[in-house]
């Protein structure tokens, strides 16, 4: 019971990365209905530029944390304004098209940094290899790794939450994802929203890959762990912000049930084993709206 | 500049539309017989390669371009062929018979994915595919009893009644009339009623519903030519490589597979053509480059990637129409010379189409 217990909790942490990319892609599709492949890459972007502030400027790490959100934020909205918004209005297929493209070059350009893009570093972060007993002596195990991404995470739900709610840009946003041409009528600034909503989406991808760095490394090719963020969003339902967190939760935990219980090569499967299986059984998802199209 | 007449209905559906067309493609016919003879064995290599992708190209084509249903997971139909073709053959099969069972092996598959576009589609669907090529590439690395799993498959060279094809001329020959055959037969297909129906649910599916058009029918059968095709040439890639290894069919060749069909034009046959060989070219360009070009660019491995990068977002936001679209516009230029103007071929203004209900 505890070792299942162990693994839940293990699931949960891992799902909650899962879960932000997933955000990030949610965010994107409901402010523009594109979806974005290169998440995974500004994840891995993230990751990278945490280590060059943190290696290089030696700045502390929660400082860090935050300069390189704002940095991310920075080249999220950049990305809207020079690939994106020439591509407003054209269908969905050539805006994936065009985020496979920017995840390549991301790929590509970061590997390219002499001496640093193909090796596998190490984040330096303060919290690293502790240890948190949870009820008792002989209670559950959890690293503080785990920790911080749980926590972090319900903190950034918690403060989108408050920005949709209660901001009047965020109420700007939910408008435009509305409806754009409405919004667009009541003067809210659609193109500065969307380009928002990309700098956001970037920002979040990075912060899941700094939570990421001390379990797995940062690499290059970490962004392929953004491909099972899909499936999240997918089980969430495209559309729901809570859904991307539960969604990315459900895979997170089954993976790690399934590696544990299900025979070697089940693991990497699972993910996409549930969205099948999600699709057949509910295309809308966990928490979906409708999907019929008025003519 | 040509006048066409149609005269009767039949002219309409001409695979030639004039002498012109009919000239100029027995030239190119006759001048890919013989290049065999007249290139270097390695290009002849990368011809072949560029015969197999084509098959490729025009196998997802006929889904993505005239079907408009997104798959992001077609090297999983590859691999059905590839393995199907390669396990068959050292059982000992006759080319012809093992040939046909890849492809009907592929298309069954490709029905089987081919199901859930029957209650999903779009983004939803593109994912769902994105799965499928998962958990294929996961179930032949597994599968080693039949493919060898990680450590490879070893495929010999092959017969084709009885005749050997053990040097890279009869390779290319091969290919270019199989390329030549699913040409062929897709164009045939596309100006049939199941073809126009492929592209009345491309262009709306409400409408195509409306007119009768029994989408699931149509929509799984494209999904099983597609896939079909594509396992046609996964056959002739084991024969070509004679070594498979599952990281051949990853993801990243998926997408590969869809940068082909941008770069080379959506919505066309010439468009998969262009790509393919477009992109054989520009990754043996590559390979040049990197020898000249200083050692602390050139041997970067990062290199290739940042190019397909630059070149898939290029033509994107420089080229909606790829290759195809450029070569229709030059041509235009120089058939109504000098009355060509700039905004021929502007898209018309899209507004957003939303698949939300509003």
């Amino acid at each position: 019971m505890l070792q299942f217990l162990q693994l839940v909790a293990s699931g949960i942490a891992q799902g909650c990365i899962y879960g932000l990319i997933a955000l990030g892609f949610v965010l994107i599709y409901k402010a523009t209905e594109a979806v974005s492949f290169a998440q995974g890459d500004l994840m891995m972007l993230g990751g990278f530029i945490g280590l060059a502030t943190t290696v290089v400027m030696g700045m502390p790490f929660w400082i860090a944390f935050i300069a390189t959100l704002i940095v991310m934020l920075l080249v999220g909205m950049l990305l809207e304004r020079a690939v994106l918004r020439p591509l407003l209005g054209h269908p969905s297929f050539t805006v994936v098209m065009v985020t496979i493209g920017i995840g390549f070059l991301s790929r590509g350009l970061v590997t390219m940094i002499p001496f640093w893009g193909t090796e596998t570093h190490v984040l330096p972060v303060p919290y690293r290899d502790e240890i948190v007993r949870v009820g008792g002596k002989d209670g559950l195990i959890m690293s503080m790794e785990h920790i911080v991404v749980i926590a972090v995470t319900a903190l950034l739900m918690a403060a989108l939450y408050l920005l949709f709610k209660h901001t009047k840009i965020g109420i700007a946003m939910k408008a435009t994802s509305q409806n754009q041409l409405a919004a667009f009528y009541m003067g809210i600034p659609v193109r500065r929203i969307n380009m928002l909503v990309w700098g956001i989406a970037a920002a979040v991808a990075a912060c899941a890959g700094l939570l990421l760095a001390p379990i797995t490394f940062v690499h290059a090719n970490m962004g392929f762990v953004g491909l099972k963020a899909f499936p999240a969003a997918v089980i969430g339902g495209f559309g729901s912000i809570p859904g991307a967190l539960v969604g990315g939760l459900i895979i997170g935990v089954v993976e790690m049930l399934s590696g544990f219980y299900l025979p070697e090569g089940f693991k990497d499967i699972a993910a996409y084993v549930v969205v099948l299986i999600m699709l057949a059984v509910k295309p809308t998802g966990l928490f979906g709206e409708n999907l019929s199209k008025r003519v | 500049m040509r006048f066409l007449f149609k005269t009767d209905y039949q002219r309409d559906i001409r695979l030639f539309k004039h002498g012109g067309q009919m000239f100029w493609y027995s030239a190119l016919a006759l001048a890919l017989i013989a290049a065999p003879w007249l290139l270097s064995s390695y290009w002849v290599s990368q011809f072949i390669f560029i015969w197999i992708y084509a098959i490729v190209s025009v196998g997802l084509m006929l889904l993505v371009g005239f079907t408009g249903q997104v798959s992001i997971g077609h090297a999983a139909f590859l691999a059905m062929g590839a393995y199907t073709e390669g396990y068959l053959y050292s059982l000992g099969w006759p080319f012809a018979l093992s040939l046909t069972f890849a492809a009907l092996i592929a298309g069954i598959t490709g029905i089987i994915v081919g199901l859930p576009a029957l209650r999903v589609k779009g983004m939803y669907l593109a994912i769902a595919t994105l799965a499928f090529g998962f958990i294929v590439e996961e179930g032949v690395t597994r599968a080693d009893g039949i493919t060898g799993g990680n450590s490879g498959m070893m495929v010999g060279s092959l017969q084709v009644f009885g005749l050997p094809i053990d040097s890279e001329q009869r390779m290319y020959y091969l290919c270019l009339f199989i390329l030549a055959l699913v040409v062929l037969g897709v164009m045939n297909l596309l100006r049939s009623p199941t073809g126009r129906a492929f592209v009345a649910i491309r262009d709306s599916e409400i409408s195509a519903q409306s007119m009768g058009i029994n989408l699931a029918y149509y929509k799984t059968t494209a999904f099983a030519l597609s896939a079909a095709i594509t396992g046609i040439a996964g056959a002739l890639y084991a024969h070509k490589l004679r070594f498979l290894s599952p990281e051949q069919f990853t993801f990243l060749q998926s997408i590969e597979l869809l940068i082909i069909l941008v770069v080379g034009g959506i919505g066309s046959i010439y468009g998969a053509i262009f790509g393919a060989a477009f992109w054989i070219v520009v990754q043996q360009l590559i390979v040049i480059a990197k020898d000249w070009l200083p050692p602390a660019i050139g041997q970067q491995t990062g290199l290739q990637p940042t190019i397909f990068g630059l070149i898939l977002i290029a033509f994107i936001l420089f080229e909606p129409m790829g290759l195809y679209g450029r070569w229709l516009k030059i041509r235009t230029y120089f058939q109504l010379f000098p009355f060509y103007r700039k905004g021929m071929f502007r898209r018309q203004k899209s507004y957003m189409k939303s698949e939300r209900l509003k």
